[in-house]
């Protein structure tokens, strides 16, 4: 598999110098928002500038580069094992020559391994579909972010949230309250909600796949995510957190069936630099 | 709105009491890079400045764990934006009050008892743009030195950078100030209206 392994090795690469065409737009949009000339307007200006520059030297946007989390769903009959080995050879192969930083620290030994590869680490989840196209989606999520994420089981007294939507709601806005400027705003904001705590993590997760651009099939929820973004965007937060218009520019929720004692909403906040790619094979 | 202050490396105590925040400013000079594993050094091990191949005294620490590139014998900076400050709250003002830290550049902001170190001793909290690692990287001119290399490894070293113009806003001061705990406020009373 060999060339399957150097396409991941250029989908890492562009992952990590470039910002998606729906990301960039958004940004573009929040900067002609903001006054000119203010703290929120300059920095999402050199926010772009540095996008730009990213771009064309082909560094990493962001010196973090984040966890690499792969989604791959994978027609029948390939060997996920020899996928795995294909990620694990390209994220070596990546790290050293983008370069990627390394970000793989052992527990224990508190080692970092250096090449970004560990137990766990890439991050790999695999679905298998029907057809014959097998369907990479890389994210390299950024730990500052990753740390701004939070989970909630409702009923929620002190927020006042209870076990339905408008509770989905107020626990999205306590997580970019609580986050303030420390995961790098403006924010895309993962929602997942379900029944059980592992699921609605890598729910939440997924969300943060969607385009910006793309519409909710739920017709509900589409409505909520547009509350949402309205309202996280009158906290006044801003870009770097230091005042603004633009605290988000996005929030996709995702839903699951849910046990009838259970009601878990997780939120994934993903930082401006918000980085993912596809590669379909 | 005013021009950004352009401040010459190291800061003086008079540089530090006349910066108010909201003060834009470029900085240039020496700054060393420190994150997570070397506060916790700092703080637990108090190593003597001897063994520091650099002066700490009146320097200014970046939350910052950089993208290196070795090329021969020579280490480039690829991409170097800031990390979360508040990750080393409870280090912060141990290593101001022992290593007498004249400024810290980070992003996001940090808390009551970074805030009372910087009120005290006579330091300044600088947030430059969270992100923008390319952009930072080149206001990086040199590589001066590096400490606990081989240790830490490249993202939790020490580096030693040369900066030039480095572009940064002044969010806590050392006069009690907090932007960010101003804009925390601000932001809970709205949130307290939409949870209502």
């Amino acid at each position: 598999m060999l060339k399957l392994r150097d396409g991941i090795v250029e989908l890492y690469k562009k992952v990590a110098t470039s910002i998606p065409p729906d990301i960039e737009e958004a940004l573009k949009s929040a900067y002609k928002n903001e006054i000119s000339g203010s703290v929120a307007g300059s920095s999402l200006g050199i926010i772009l500038e540095n996008i730009n520059l990213a771009r064309k030297t082909v560094r990493p946007v962001c010196q973090d580069t984040g966890i690499p989390v792969f989604f791959v769903r994978v027609p029948a009959g390939l060997s996920h094992v020899e996928l795995k080995k294909s990620f694990v050879e390209a994220t070596r192969i990546a790290t050293e020559r983008i370069p990627l930083r390394a970000n793989a620290v052992d527990i224990i030994t508190e080692k970092n391994s250096g090449d970004n590869t560990g137990t766990g680490f890439p991050v790999i989840y695999f679905e298998e579909v029907q057809g014959g196209t097998l369907t990479i989606d890389l994210m390299l999520k950024g730990g500052g972010c990753e740390n701004a994420g939070r989970i909630y089981k409702l009923p929620a007294e002190e927020l006042n949230a209870q076990r339905d939507l408008d509770g989905v709601r107020k626990c999205v806005i306590d997580t970019v309250q609580k986050a303030q400027g420390r995961g790098c705003p403006p924010y895309v904001l993962g929602v997942g909600v379900g029944g059980s705590v592992d699921q609605v993590a890598v729910l939440a997760k997924r969300q943060l796949l969607c385009k910006l651009t793309d519409t909710n099939r739920i017709g509900e929820l589409v409505k909520i995510e547009e509350r949402l973004l309205r309202e996280i965007n009158q906290l006044g937060i801003g870009p770097l957190g230091l005042g603004g218009e633009s605290t988000a520019i996005g929030v996709k929720i995702g839903v699951n069936h849910r046990h009838p004692a259970s009601y878990f909403v997780d939120v994934s906040v993903s930082c401006w630099a918000t980085r993912r790619g596809r590669l379909i094979w | 709105m005013v021009g950004p202050k352009k401040i010459k490396l190291p800061l003086s105590s008079e540089d530090v009491a006349g910066l108010k925040v909201g003060d834009l400013v470029l900085l240039s000079g020496n700054i060393v890079s420190g994150r997570d594993r070397m506060h916790k050094y700092l703080v637990e091990k108090r190593p003597a400045p001897d063994d520091i191949p650099f002066n700490l005294s009146g320097a200014v620490i970046y939350h910052c764990g950089p993208v290196i590139k070795k090329v021969d014998d020579n280490y480039m900076v690829i991409a170097a934006g800031p990390t979360t400050s508040m990750r080393v709250e409870m280090y912060e003002a141990a290593v101001i009050r022992e290593y007498g830290i004249k400024g810290i550049i980070g992003k996001g902001g940090m808390s009551g008892n970074t805030l009372r170190a910087l009120q005290e001793t006579g330091c300044v909290y600088f947030n430059t743009i969270g992100g923008a690692a390319v952009y930072l990287a080149d206001r990086i001119k040199k590589i001066l030195d590096v400490w606990k290399l081989d240790e830490f490894g490249p993202t939790e070293a020490m580096w030693l950078f040369e900066v030039d113009e480095f572009p940064a806003i002044v969010t806590m001061d050392a006069h009690g100030n907090n932007m960010h705990r101003d804009i925390e406020e601000l932001s809970l009373r709205k949130f307290s209206e939409l949870t209502r």
